[in-house]
């Protein structure tokens, strides 16, 4: 499926390499983790604990708290809120099993 | 509007009292100044507990077990209750000695429901709890149920059973007038036979209306939550020697408490979290769990409760006015034995007593000479 | 514990233009900013984002460029990066940077946390794909993150058209423009049209985007109601009904838009009062014409105090800091008075419009107090609008108490996505008005902080 964003072909933009889901992906240099995620052509960040439905950012401005996923081992980061580094850990948070959020 | 009685409260108490009249055919009227289960009845940790009571207490926590057991049976509905056990860590031998003389005191009286578990038992329970702690007291028959939920199954059944309750109607004076009460209030006036006080914090402005006035303090003791986690912690975990009771619920989320207490404002009633001393609490959570200093707390809050000064609740027949009871300043650890004191008040009015010891709830005991 | 005269809290034009203000009037001030770059969300990354992209965000944007350098010039302290989780009474502020929380305290704050979208729940608003279109514009602001393979954008408001319009200039497939404003609104509104001609600058640029968006053919439906999105693992669909038939639309994105509401869970958490705004269908702080609170020492401005944008929050920003600075002892009430004065004409000149807007875009009633029973109203604990309906029919009659029994607002978001909601729906099933029925109480902190951040909460200023 392609992805559903693309980033505009700007000069000038930096890249860098950050893992998501143990895949090595190339993102933009100061974007979030969230935008660089969909970029990325990632359909859905997390399952939600209860029933398992897929979910994805919503807000992009921290108030809905859609776009949680692990970061550097922790869960429940607030993925719109958080630059990307180069050498990140990201990992979507699937499967109630897991129990986070 | 006149009833047989008015129970002035809409917490536990109020609405547990209001079900045991009720199944003896007494339809009572509950008077709720906010709404039912607002303050501490609706937003406490909803603990269980038998474990490490007064021992005054002991009578009524056991009764008030059995009938936890089997909630099902009094208000139709389960309030969420699990069994999974409440422990009070000793982390070192002399703080064990403490709970080994406990028990054996309260051997000494007949009771068995506390006793001691070992290191490894400990850790078999309480897997992630740090190492170096020696043993606990523990009951498994204790466990919890979802505070709200429960106040409102008991809501729920006091209604089904004839009772009315009013939400915002608050109690503002009290005058005495042939063969019962008038309650004067913000939405009217209203008389009754007999009054039942369960005002929880507010309950020493109906004592005074008695001319009982006791040396009551509320107070808001802080809570907090954190985001759901993986289960990891079955039973509600207290220590000796650090104010902690730490609980994951079914959901995954664990709920904080460690009796610190929120600026409180009783004209406003409003709480404000003091979080320099919830500080504290984050403090004693890392020393016990220290796989939780990672964890998000998402919700922090402080409900408003009676505290007596011997930390013992009132529960008796007035001392100075006819068919006046009260029954409160649980002084937060009152949920557990809401359904029982519910009984003992319905006793108290239809029968005049109960089988229970009360001598040491009387609200006399505050009445100097 | 660190201590500041004046604390204002969001990087926004309201809290740019307050600091700024105060700063030179004298004030020793600090500001305190979730972003990393001050700016908000109108104006974000407006310091560092490249000319091109810039350039297709079009000439509003540029004039934060100016409040940011007058902001640098001026002698008040940016603290960005920061969030604030706590605010009390008695004005004591939690914050959280670079993982350590502190406490600090201020002779007084100013809030200006800005605005927020209103979360609409209607079926299928959870899906992958669906979206605010504020996030596509954050998207596009600060990461150059377009649209790949078409876009739906719909609801009701003015940002709706600015998103298409800049879609459309950075070369995005816009599928739909699908407008759910009813469409008698626009015979509710006329009776205001006269006074917003006074502020006509804001007309002409709607209707700009408008005749630019159907000169380039996008396909555009009006008075549209009962949207939904369709999908499985993320949205396939729109849905909607058009002329009396119900119309689908294929879609792999979904940008919806149904105006914007006060960020206003730390005003309420630290216990500002608040009412019910029948106009702007939200809850808004009460304050005076200086945009003081309830709560002595405590303002609230711009946005986060009622949706005026971001040119009437730049003035209230400025009557703010000029207040700030003569109760702070900087300056006299006159001068404070003179100094207010053109900000005062031209806030009010600039308000002229929103009486137009609010009555135009006003989103429809049934949309917001009737979603159907199985519409997810708390996204984080998935609790339904049949589930709260039984709750308010088992005798729970205000929001707080279904919070309690369902959970519902008890998630991550804390209720942010469920509050306006919950109050719309509580009020039309009993038939009351909301304000009869208390709001959600928000409790602290309103931005998680961990058990470490908190057991090593320290006093701003102070090593740990």
């Amino acid at each position: 499926m392609p992805s559903s964003f693309r980033r505009l072909d700007e000069p000038g933009r930096q890249w860098i390499q950050v893992q998501i889901d143990g895949q090595t992906v190339r993102v933009a240099a100061g974007e979030t983790v969230a935008a660089a995620i969909l970029a990325s052509g990632i359909q859905s960040c997390r399952t939600t604990p209860l029933s398992g439905q897929p979910r994805a950012p919503f807000c992009m401005m921290g108030v809905c708290f859609e776009c949680l996923m692990e970061v550097d081992g922790t869960p429940n980061r607030q993925t719109c809120q958080i630059p990307v580094k180069e050498g990140m850990q990201i990992r979507r948070q699937l499967g109630r099993g897991r129990g986070y959020i | 509007m006149k009833s047989e009685v008015i129970i002035i409260g809409g917490g536990l108490m109020g609405l547990s009292t209001a079900v045991h009249l009720g199944l003896r055919g007494v339809k009572a009227t509950v008077l709720e100044k906010d709404s039912p289960g607002r303050h501490a009845s609706g937003v406490n940790a909803g603990g269980l507990r038998q474990l490490n009571r007064h021992m005054d207490e002991i009578p009524l926590t056991i009764a008030a077990a059995e009938i936890w057991k089997n909630i099902r049976s009094l208000v139709d509905r389960d309030c969420d209750v699990e069994f999974n056990g409440q422990l009070r860590v000793a982390e070192t031998q002399e703080e064990l000695n403490t709970l080994q003389k406990r028990v054996g005191a309260l051997q000494a009286k007949g009771y068995s429901h506390e006793r001691i578990i070992d290191k490894d038992t400990l850790y078999r329970l309480v897997p992630q709890l740090i190492a170096g702690c020696v043993g606990a007291l523990y009951n498994p028959d204790d466990g919890s149920a979802r505070p709200f939920h429960a106040t409102s199954a008991f809501r729920y059944k006091a209604s089904a059973l004839g009772a009315k309750i009013h939400s915002k109607v608050e109690v503002q004076s009290i005058d005495k007038i042939t063969g019962g009460w008038q309650l004067n209030t913000n939405q009217g006036t209203y008389t009754a036979v007999n009054i039942v006080n369960c005002a929880g914090a507010w309950a020493n402005k109906i004592a005074c209306a008695f001319d009982e006035s006791v040396p009551l303090t509320p107070k808001a003791p802080m809570l907090m939550v954190t985001e759901r986690l993986p289960p990891f912690l079955k039973p509600v975990v207290g220590a000796v020697g650090h104010k902690l009771s730490f609980k994951q619920m079914q959901n995954g989320t664990v709920i904080i408490g460690g009796a610190h207490l929120a600026h409180l404002d009783m004209q406003q009633q409003k709480t404000e979290i003091n979080f320099a001393k919830l500080k504290t609490s984050a403090q004693t959570v890392s020393t016990f769990f220290p796989h939780m200093a990672n964890v998000r707390i998402v919700r922090a809050w402080a409900g408003i409760e009676a505290f007596m000064p011997d930390n013992i609740p009132v529960i008796s027949a007035s001392s100075k006015a006819d068919g006046v009871f009260h029954a409160f300043g649980f002084s937060a650890h009152g949920f557990q034995l809401s359904p029982i004191v519910g009984r003992i008040i319905s006793q108290l009015i239809l029968d005049g007593q109960t089988e229970l010891p009360i001598k040491p709830f009387d609200i006399r005991r505050f009445q100097s000479g | 514990m660190a201590h500041h005269q004046l604390v204002i809290i969001g990087g926004g034009p309201a809290g740019l233009a307050a600091a700024t203000t105060a700063a030179n009037a004298g004030v020793e001030c600090l500001l305190i900013d979730e972003q990393a770059s001050p700016g908000g969300q109108v104006y974000r990354a407006i310091t560092d984002i490249p000319p091109q992209r810039a350039k297709l965000l079009g000439p509003d944007y540029q004039y934060g460029r100016m409040l940011v350098e007058d902001f640098n010039a001026s002698k008040a302290i940016h603290q960005p990066s920061t969030t604030v989780w706590s605010l009390d009474a008695q004005r004591e502020i939690g914050i959280l940077h670079n993982n350590q929380a502190a406490l600090l305290r201020a002779d007084r704050v100013i809030i200006a946390t800005g605005a927020m979208e209103r979360p609409v729940p209607f079926a299928g608003w959870t899906l992958p794909g669906v979206m605010t279109a504020g996030a596509g514009q954050i998207l596009l602001k600060s990461a150059g993150i377009v649209p790949n393979n078409g876009v739906v954008v719909a609801g009701s408001g003015p940002l709706l058209l600015l998103l298409a319009w800049q879609y459309m200039h950075a070369g995005v497939t816009i599928n739909a423009i699908v407008d759910l404003s009813p469409k008698r609104n626009f015979w509710t509104a006329l009776p205001h049209l006269p006074r917003a001609l006074l502020a006509y600058h804001y007309l002409i640029k709607g209707l700009k985007y408008q005749l630019e968006l159907k000169k380039a053919g996008v396909p555009f439906y009006s008075g549209v109601a009962d949207l939904c999105a369709l999908g499985k693992e993320s949205i396939e669909a729109v849905e909607f009904t058009h002329n009396g038939g119900r119309k689908r639309i294929e879609t792999p994105l979904l940008m919806s838009h149904f105006g914007v509401i006060p960020d206003s869970h730390l005003s309420r958490s630290t216990g500002c009062h608040h009412y019910w705004s029948p106009s702007q269908l939200c809850w808004r702080a009460t304050i005076d014409p200086w945009s003081n609170s309830s709560i002595e020492g405590i303002a609230v401005i711009g946005d986060s105090a009622g949706i005026g944008g971001a040119v009437a929050a730049r003035h209230a920003g400025r009557l703010a800091g000029l207040e700030s600075a003569h109760l702070l002892g900087c300056i006299g009430s006159k001068e404070r008075d003179e100094k207010a004065h053109q900000d005062r004409r031209w806030l009010a000149e600039d308000l002229h419009v929103r009486p137009f807007l609010e009555a135009l875009f006003r989103p429809a009633p049934n949309l917001l107090a009737e979603p159907e029973n199985d519409t997810l109203i708390c996204r984080c604990e998935e609790i339904t609008a049949g589930t709260i309906r039984q709750a308010i029919e088992d005798g729970h009659r205000d929001p707080n108490q279904i919070k309690f029994l369902t959970r519902c607002g008890m998630g991550p978001c804390q209720g942010r996505q469920c509050d306006n909601a919950i109050s719309q729906l509580v009020a039309h099933e009993l038939g009351n008005d909301i304000e009869k029925n208390e709001g959600y109480r928000i409790r602290p902190p309103i931005r998680p902080l961990t058990i470490e951040q908190l057991a090593d909460l320290h006093e701003a200023g102070e090593a740990k």
